[in-house]
Formats: structure tokens, sequence, C-alpha cells
């Protein structure tokens, strides 16, 4: 494990520069799935495997990882932020940026998208699997239960959905806005395999949820990661606001200085 | 043109393995034909359209060819975002056919009309909308539509063409009738009100009538410029709102071309007495039945 925590502390590194760099938001939202994101690119992804982001906010982690991973150049992360750049806030809707399948930002779509991909193997003959990322907000969106239904109704198991658990939304604690528990009792009526990683700030505990599913299960997978927003920075560890805000030039050398221990 | 479409699309699937049909739990007494055809490509995706839409995009990029079918306003207004994001943003091929355009399901009520359908649809990026006349038109549109490689909407409605009437190939924009009177434009079934009253009215008139069928339209064919230039005079009939329809398309398009003439629309009002009934009552409250129609006509040529 000791060369994927070392590609979580440079993409580390690099998320909270390009925030600072670019006064932008989201950062809570990107650090909670980062683990998540380099886990599915560094030890999942098989060639032709398609993976989509449906908390569209994470972006930039998504863009670090893929830039990490080879995607596209490193130096295409510079453009972040700037006029004219495919890296805005949320993935491009161009098709141009490799590694992007489909832009998304609008809560609700990532699954079905997910869902259409995996199933379109069943005409193709293609044999890849597809990975997907959902975000609590996600899970109070109507489609994303359409399309869970449909995953299950099909026995899409070539479907791997991951499940960005951390608690808070957008104006609140998830428990407090829509209550998403029993989510592992939900996500099993809705005819998935459904596993637990406890810590989905953890590779370990990640890899473990992976390990234990059923290699000759028919059914699509779910892994609930129990995450934790902003992980890894403390001062922004389970709070809402680091939704929103950009990090002063303090907060930024206190972040910098905590993650290079 | 329900039946014309089944029959279409059955033989455009059995020749286009690449074509998964999505419907949207409808389609009894109607698509047996094109299920039985095409066994697994005929997915019935349950009532869920905006998961029906955002899959489609997905297969798409796979190089399917994906078809989603339901209620023209359920397959129009609930997943308008994933066909805006998902579809149009990306410009992918996925067809859209939504029966019962317009006020086509009369009693059935409000819910299941679409009357703002190409306003929406025909605002957003890359997406063409086909608006075929009438049933017999119907499988030259689809072809239309299918050779158009990008978003698309198929609207599918009922009506007849009278049978001393020819059909001109399917274009955009198409002359069906000469005259010298007045220049009538339409979109869709409703159109043929107008045509059935040549000769019947109680006044003489002739008109140069011509049918839209592809929303936006791209530009105003020279037949159509030429026509308006001669007689000065357009009457504009849709069944859909005033408000991002075919007549306010028609109208930025004679004002780029600097064309000037009197205009006057006749357009689905909606439902303003808030009472329901079958097309044609709706047609009647909208003014775009044929009496209303030749009221219309008679005004504009003698001001009464």
């Amino acid at each position: 494990m000791d060369e994927i925590e070392q590609i979580k502390r440079d993409c580390l590194h690099k998320i909270l520069t390009l925030y600072k760099k670019a006064n932008a938001g989201h950062i809570g939202s990107s650090l909670s799935c980062l683990d998540l994101l380099i886990y599915t690119f560094f030890r999942r992804l098989l060639e032709g495997d398609k993976f989509i982001l449906s908390k569209g906010h994470a972006a930039l982690a998504m863009y670090v990882v893929l830039a990490k991973a080879g995607f596209f150049p490193e130096s295409e992360l510079e453009t972040y932020y700037q006029e004219g750049t495919l890296l805005a806030a949320h993935p491009p809707c161009s098709g141009k940026l490799n590694g992007v399948v489909f832009g998304t930002g609008s809560l609700g779509h990532g699954l079905s998208l997910a869902t259409g991909l995996a199933f379109s193997n069943k005409f193709t003959g293609r044999k890849f699997t597809t990975y997907c990322i959902l975000s609590d907000g996600d899970c109070n969106e109507g489609s994303t239960w359409e399309a869970a239904l449909f995953a299950g109704q099909h026995k899409l198991n070539n479907l791997v959905v991951m499940m960005d658990n951390n608690g808070l939304q957008g104006f609140g604690k998830s428990e407090d806005v829509i209550n998403l528990e029993p989510v592992k009792e939900k996500w099993e009526a809705f005819n998935f395999e459904v596993v637990v990683a406890e810590h989905g700030n953890d590779f370990s505990s990640i890899d473990q949820a992976f390990r234990s599913l059923d290699k000759n299960s028919d059914k699509p997978k779910m892994i609930i990661a129990r995450t934790v927003k902003g992980s890894g920075v403390s001062y922004m560890e389970n709070k809402m606001e680091w939704h929103y805000l950009p990090m002063s030039d303090e907060q930024y050398l206190t972040a910098i200085n905590e993650i290079q221990g | 043109m329900r039946r014309e479409f089944s029959n279409a699309i059955e033989k455009i699937a059995r020749e286009n393995k690449e074509l998964i049909f999505l419907t949207g739990d409808l389609g009894f007494m109607a698509l047996e034909n094109v299920r039985d055809a095409i066994g697994p490509r005929f997915v019935n995706a349950g009532v869920s359209e905006q998961n029906i839409i955002s899959m489609a995009a997905a297969m798409a990029t796979e190089g399917l060819l994906p078809l989603c079918y339901s209620i023209a306003p359920f397959i129009v207004f609930r997943p308008a975002e994933q066909i805006r994001l998902d579809v149009c943003l990306h410009g992918l091929n996925v067809k859209i056919v939504g029966n019962g355009g317009g006020y086509g399901y009369g009693i059935m009520g409000a819910t299941h009309h679409a009357i703002e359908d190409i306003a929406v649809l025909s605002s957003f990026q890359n997406m063409k909308c086909f608006i075929p006349l009438c049933n017999e038109d119907v499988e030259a549109a689809l072809s239309a539509m299918f050779e158009y490689q990008g978003p698309s909407y198929f609207r599918l409605g009922f009506g007849v063409l009278p049978a001393s009437m020819e059909l001109p190939a399917f274009r955009h924009t198409r002359k069906l009738k000469d005259g010298n009177d007045l220049t009538i434009v339409g979109m869709g079934p409703v159109l043929l009100n107008a045509i059935q009253l040549s000769g019947k009215t109680d006044f003489p008139f002739s008109a140069d009538i011509f049918a839209i069928s592809e929303m936006p339209f791209p530009d105003l064919s020279d037949e159509l410029k030429q026509s308006i230039r001669k007689t000065s005079r357009v009457l504009v009939i849709e069944e859909h709102v005033k408000r991002g329809g075919m007549g306010e398309h028609l109208a930025s398009h004679l004002l780029e071309n600097n064309i000037t003439c009197s205009y006057k629309q006749l357009y689905a009002t909606g439902y303003q007495n808030g009472l329901y009934g079958s097309q044609s009552y709706h047609q009647s409250l909208s003014g775009l039945d044929p009496a209303i129609i030749a009221t219309t006509i008679k005004q504009i040529l003698y001001g009464k």
C-alpha cells in the first residue's frame, strides 16, 4: 500500500494547490472521494473500463487522479478554472477530455449513465466494467433510484457503484435533510450486492470491501464507503462549509503542512 | 401516425442491428410488431423517462442507436434536463419519439398533451425536431430523422392527407398548394384543417400552403420567400404555444431577410376555460378548427 499512499499524498498536494490557485470551493467534496478515485484508477480500472463521476462537483479530484494515471498530461491541470479551459468546476460535456465519458454536475445523472454503459455490453458484446461514484445528494434524486431499479432488474453485474457516504450534503447533514439510512438495506432491496467499507478514506478498508464482493454474483455491485468530507485536512473534516469555501493563505499553509506530516 | 410509425420502425430496426428501442412502458396494441421483430433489442425500461434518456445517451457513446419512446409530454418534459445535458450537450445520436403531439390525447387531459414540446427541445444544442404533416408522411420523416446523426425528436400526431393531394418529398419546408391571396404556413397535422377548406368556403380565396416539418428550420426556402413577397400576407397555423413555436421562428427568419408582410398566427392557447375535451374541442378553443381558420382567412383578405 506504500505506493498508493504516495500517490495519495501527491494528489492531495496537487488538489489543494490548484484549489488555492483558483480560489475555488468544493474542496471537502473532492477530499471525501479522493481515496475511492485513486483506488479505482490505480487498483481496479482495466483497459477499456469506464468511469462516471456522478458527483461532478468533485471534478478536481478526478482531474488530478486522471492526470496522475496518465489520461492527459499533468501540465493540463494548470488550466484548471482558467478562461477557455476543459477543466472547469464540473467535468466537461465536450467529450474532449480523455477519461471523462460524460460531463456531470447536476446530481442524479451518473448512475443512469453508468447503467446505460453497462447495459450496452449486452448488445455490443464488449466486456468492460463500468465504475461510478455517487454522493449522498445523488441518492436524494429519484432518477438515481430509477437507474438502480433497472440495473437490478437486468442483473448488470458489470456495474460497480461506490457511494461516497460522508453524511453531509449541500445544506445540512443527510440524516436531517433526507435520511438515507438504512442505506445498505435500501441498495440490497434494489437488488444490488452491497458491501460496506467502514473507513472509506482508508485504502485497506476499500480494498477489503472490494475483495469481499462475490465474483460470481449476477447483481450490480455497490460499495458503500463511509467517508469523511474534507478527509485529510483536520479543520475541514466533517464540516459542511468546506463544500463551498475557498482557502485563505493561512488555511492553505496549514493544510499543506498537515498533509506533509 | 402510430401504426405508420410502428410499421416503419420495424423495418428500420430489422435492417439496423444497432437500433435499441427503449419504451417507457407504452406500446400496447401498437408496438407488439416491433417487439416481436427485434426481440431483446426492444426494451421496456419501465416508467422511468429520466433513466431512459440518460441510458440512451450512454448507449449511443458505445455505437448503439437508441430510440426512446413514450407519450410526448412524458418523454419530453420529465427528462428535459437529461435531454439537455446527457444527449444534446454531448451531441449524441439519440432518437426521441413522442406520441400525441399537441392536443393529440384529447380527453386524457393536459397531463397527456404536448403543446410546448417544440419550444423546449428546439432550444437545446444540436437538437432537431421532426414534425410529420400526416400519416402518409411518417416513413419519409423517419428516414430524414435517421439520416441526421444527432439528437432528434419525432412528434407523432394523427392526420390523413386528402386523397386528391400529392405529398412532396420530405424537406423542412414544402409547398403543398399554389395560390395568390395569402401564404399559409403550418406545422404538423393541424395544417390539414386549412388544406381541407379549399373550395369549401363561402368566400373565394386561393393560398400558397407550406408545411414546416423540421424545427428549427435552418433557412427560408426560396419558394417560401417568393410566396410571401408575392402575397404579403402570412397565416401561421400550429398546434403549439406561440412562444418558442414555429410562428416565432418563421417571424425571425422574415425579419432577418427584410421581408415585410401582414402576419397572423393561430396557435395552441392552452386551457383558458379549465375544461377538457377531444383534440377537436381544444383546437376549436384555440381557433385552430377549420371554421375559425376560414373566418381568419376572410378577415385577412376582406377585413371582416
